[in-house]
């Protein structure tokens, strides 16, 4: 870790030898570790720590990009000399944004010591309680504990300087038995903030209550969507729709539909980079300050996240959701919200005449992405319920539907919301479960 | 203890600008242990003396935290004592190509795909990459290996009235590569490719749906490397069989018992695992535990025989490792990755499978993939389908989907095409792991026609 007197130092040694007429110094540096268990035991458990800086400039209207995590004076000076290079090889390019100019950046703080300064050993203690609990009830632990320190900073010849660290701890857990599986996830700040003890409960009780599945023909059927496959539709929502570039290219659901309704009124997502109840980082991969930006509000289509680039093509400001620029991606939401609602875990569920409940979704990926098509299977608990209770546990199915359409129809959510790691890794997500009217599923297997 | 550093260059150019063009270095060690019968490992950027003791204090603090829950002590077998070097044989090293010339074929690509009238992005993309490992254990193993990787390819995007559609070439999500010098890259024909590619996303707009129902498929060289990766590469990673991925991708239907008695497919179907051939994305010289590259069967004549193994699950097995333990990079601890996983050539020329379908459809390159967490169930979405009519190609579909259950589907596998038609395919994003690993694996596949297949799942 540099902290913020020590990324200062490294930024001012690059910003006074570059020669181009912007430049950027973006550091992301970390200490993770893992610990892996199966089988009920300890099998992977692993440390990194790495800082790298990523160099831009722009000359004229050409950018050059170099990255390195070989911090010192000589290294820091070849990045510069290849960022340079690179640049002077590219074509004009009239698109290119200015960098941000010196702005405030709101505080968001992120950072536990206790997370900070877990041992190897706190972890272990952890992975113990799932393979004891899974252990005394027969069945089999799986899963991950990880805890990490991020660092990230961003300073440019403009005169910008942001700094950040921020620390996640986060847990997810299968536990087995032969026929039956159950899972359990969180993600938090401070790792004490992780109840390992329910977690492990939780998917020991679903393990226990998934056993002897039954086969279920394929078909349309209501269903309650536990926080962690909601969590999944609204990820990749944010991937396909909610970036101002899909808009623009005319690839978003979201095109051409602001202001109309097109989801149920009862959901309200947004993107929030700032509140603490998530997993908080206070700027962009330029350094722009983070702001609420509302996207869908009581079902109607509000608004899109922007970088620079997108934002200078549609004449607005950035809402500071970049990824490191210049980028094909396009600008990214990676704090996302969905409004919780007022219905008990119990009361979603008494709402099926019959249905099914599902605990999570597997392998979900776009099949037609300008419908919000996609297609994945159930997993790790997924039960029949009949007359508002649970009836039996049934094999797992593949679904293949509009994540849109599915919005369309919600019929409860959930009071509570789960924060979870985001599908892609940086950022969180924090929802809750939601009942829907209907699901579109399209295949079984044989577990 | 391995070291490793990596070069890469990556190159974006998306509808007439550069989008990225970048130049990534890394490099560090990582450390991994056996203390007290149980696993550590740690790894850091800083090459220095200090932090190698560091780090490897740290690693040992580890493993005697793993120890505090574990089972039996880890058995690697036999020891590993190679002392050896390995480079991929390029022609051209892709670093010494100036990046002018890349970057005017790229643009030229890229405007060739524009021309077409309806193209709404058009993204050409090169990437070259080199890393350079050195490998040491205490049982006296010294290995240095550098391989090369050059890549690139297209994609077009066509936007219609609530629809997308999108063709690539000449992989699957704009990307092919191999071990292989700047020579991949000339050899695709990326410019030549790029209007037909162009033209085919904007008929894509206005063909008809691809239809549902039970019918006999044929699939094209890509997309069946992608289909080998699911439902075959998967579930014979001895680790997921084990249960070791339990927790994120799943476990696998290949469960020990089936091993030398289970039919995998008809008596035409066999696969290698290959990590020995020229250019393909999973050739290397040796393992990250310092077992040398081979070749090993793991399908003959429809018969499931082998498995993809480290030294520690070959040990349970009492085998010896057949090297395809690899690790993302120098922080990473190796995991077992799939090296060239083939399926070996038949005999037909594809005119004249064709000619031999009666009614059926071809489908073209991956647009969409997803398997169930025992490696079983699978839906496969392409770019492109055609009607298979009285042995001849016929209507143009979108949306084509195929679905089906592992064993039945290659079960049904009754032509494969020749070597001919045969080529390794690079797969550069395969994921799993936690922390999550990105490996680069390759495929060896011709076309081939599976019999009852359930196609087209989509509303519209």
């Amino acid at each position: 870790m540099l902290g913020e007197k020590g990324f200062r130092k490294l930024a001012d040694q690059v910003l006074s030898k570059s020669k181009a007429d912007q430049t950027e110094v973006l550091l992301q540096a970390g200490d993770s570790a893992l610990t892996r268990f199966a089988n009920s035991y300890i099998h992977q458990n692993v440390a990194e720590s790495d800082a790298v800086v990523r160099l831009r400039v722009v000359i004229g209207q050409r950018t050059g990009v170099a990255t390195t995590n070989d911090l010192s004076a000589d290294g820091l000076e070849r990045a510069l000399e290849t960022a340079m290079l690179v640049a002077g090889l590219q074509p004009e390019n009239p698109n290119t944004p200015p960098m941000p100019a010196p702005q405030p950046v709101p505080l968001a703080v992120a950072f536990s010591e206790a997370t900070a300064n877990a041992s190897p050993e706190l972890r272990a203690r952890a992975a113990g309680v799932f393979c004891t609990l899974a252990r005394e009830k027969g069945l089999t632990a799986a899963g991950a504990f990880r805890t990490a320190i991020w660092e990230m900073g961003v300073a440019n010849s403009l005169g910008h300087f942001v700094h950040s660290a921020g620390t996640v701890a986060d847990v997810n857990s299968v536990i087995m038995s032969d026929d039956s599986s159950g899972y359990s996830e969180a993600a938090a700040v401070d790792v004490r903030h992780l109840d390992v003890e329910a977690l492990a409960a939780e998917a020991v009780d679903k393990a226990l209550r998934s056993r002897n599945p039954r086969p279920l023909p394929a078909g349309e059927y209501p269903v309650v969507l536990e926080a962690y496959a909601t969590a999944d539709i609204v990820s990749i929502m944010g991937y396909l729709a909610f970036s101002a570039l899909a808009v623009q290219e005319g690839r978003s659901f979201m095109a051409g539909k602001f202001g109309q309704p097109i989801m149920s009124p009862s959901v309200s997502i947004w993107d929030d980079g700032l509140d603490p109840s998530g997993l908080p980082l206070p700027f962009d991969f330029e350094g722009a300050p983070k702001k609420r930006v509302d996207l869908i509000q009581g079902g109607v289509a509000v608004g899109v996240v922007h970088d620079s680039a997108t934002a200078l093509k549609d004449g607005v400001a950035s809402t500071g959701h970049s990824l490191p620029m210049p980028n094909p991606q396009g600008p990214f939401p990676l704090n996302l919200f969905m409004a919780p609602g007022t219905a008990s875990p119990e009361q979603l569920i008494a709402g099926l005449d019959k249905g099914l409940l599902v605990t999570r979704f597997h392998y979900t990926v776009p099949v037609h992405p300008a419908k919000a098509v996609v297609t994945g299977m159930t997993r790790d608990g997924t039960f029949w319920v009949e007359g508002g209770e649970i009836a039996y546990a049934v094999k797992n199915l593949r679904f293949t539907e509009s994540y849109l359409d599915a919005f369309n129809r919600v019929e409860g959510i959930g009071r509570e919301t789960r924060l979870l790691v985001s599908r892609f890794e940086i950022g969180g997500v924090r929802v809750p479960a939601v009942r829907l009217a209907g699901f579109r599923f399209t295949g079984t297997t044989e577990f | 203890m391995r070291i490793v550093r990596r070069a890469s260059r990556s190159i974006t150019v998306k509808n007439g600008e550069v989008a990225s063009l970048e130049s990534y270095t890394t490099e560090g060690f990582g450390v991994r242990v056996v203390v007290d019968g149980a696993w550590g490992f740690a790894s850091s950027a800083r090459l220095e003396p200090r932090e190698v003791d560091r780090v490897t204090a740290l690693a040992v603090e580890i493993a005697r935290a793993s120890a505090l829950f574990k089972l039996e002590p880890v058995n690697l077998g036999e020891p590993v004592a190679h002392v050896g070097t390995y480079r991929t044989p390029v022609k051209v090293d892709p670093f010494s190509v100036p990046l002018e010339k890349t970057l005017d074929l790229l643009l030229a690509a890229d405007s060739a795909m524009r021309a077409v009238k309806g193209i709404v992005v058009a993204e050409s993309s090169a990437a070259f990459i080199r890393e350079e490992k050195t490998f040491a254990n205490t049982e006296g193993a010294y290995i240095e290996q550098e391989i090369v990787e050059t890549g690139g390819g297209l994609q077009a995007l066509a936007v219609g009235n609530d629809d997308v559609q999108q063709r690539s070439y000449p992989n699957s999500f704009g990307r092919h590569q191999g071990t292989a010098g700047y020579e991949l890259l000339e050899a695709i024909d990326m410019v030549g490719n790029a209007p037909r590619v162009a033209e085919e996303a904007v008929m894509l707009l206005t063909a008809p749906v691809c239809p549902s129902g039970v019918t006999t498929i044929i699939l094209d060289a890509t997309q069946l490397a992608l289909q080998v990766h699911e439902s075959c590469g998967h579930p014979i990673e001895l680790d997921r069989v084990m249960g070791m991925e339990a927790a994120y991708a799943g476990t696998s239907f290949l469960t020990l018992d089936k091993l030398g008695t289970f039919r995998y497919g008809s008596p035409i179907v066999n696969i290698t695992a290959d990590a020995t051939i020229p250019g393909g994305l999973g050739t290397f010289g040796y393992d990250d535990e310092g077992v040398e590259a081979q070749r090993t069967p793991i399908v003959r004549e429809g018969i499931f025989v082998g498995y993809l193994t480290s030294r520690e699950t070959a040990a349970r097995l009492g085998q010896r490792s057949n090297g395809t333990m690899r690790a993302d990079g120098w922080n990473r601890i190796p995991i077992i990755r799939m090296t060239n996983i083939n399926l070996e050539p038949g005999e037909w020329d594809f005119d004249d499978l064709i000619a031999d379908t009666d009614d059926g459809i071809y489908m073209e390159m991956n647009k969409s993939w997803s398997i169930d967490d025992k490696r079983l169930n699978f839906q496969f979405g392409t770019e492109v389908a055609y009607q298979i009519k009285n042995g001849k190609m016929g209507q143009l579909y979108k949306n084509a989907t195929y679905t089906g259950i592992t064993p039945q589907f290659w079960a049904g596998c009754d032509a494969i095409c020749n070597r001919n038609h045969w080529n390794v395919w690079g797969t550069p994003n395969c994921g799993k792991g936690q922390p999550p690993q990105v490996a680069h694996v390759g495929h060896g596949t011709a076309p081939a026609r599976f019999r009852n297949v359930q196609v087209g799942v989509m509303k519209g």
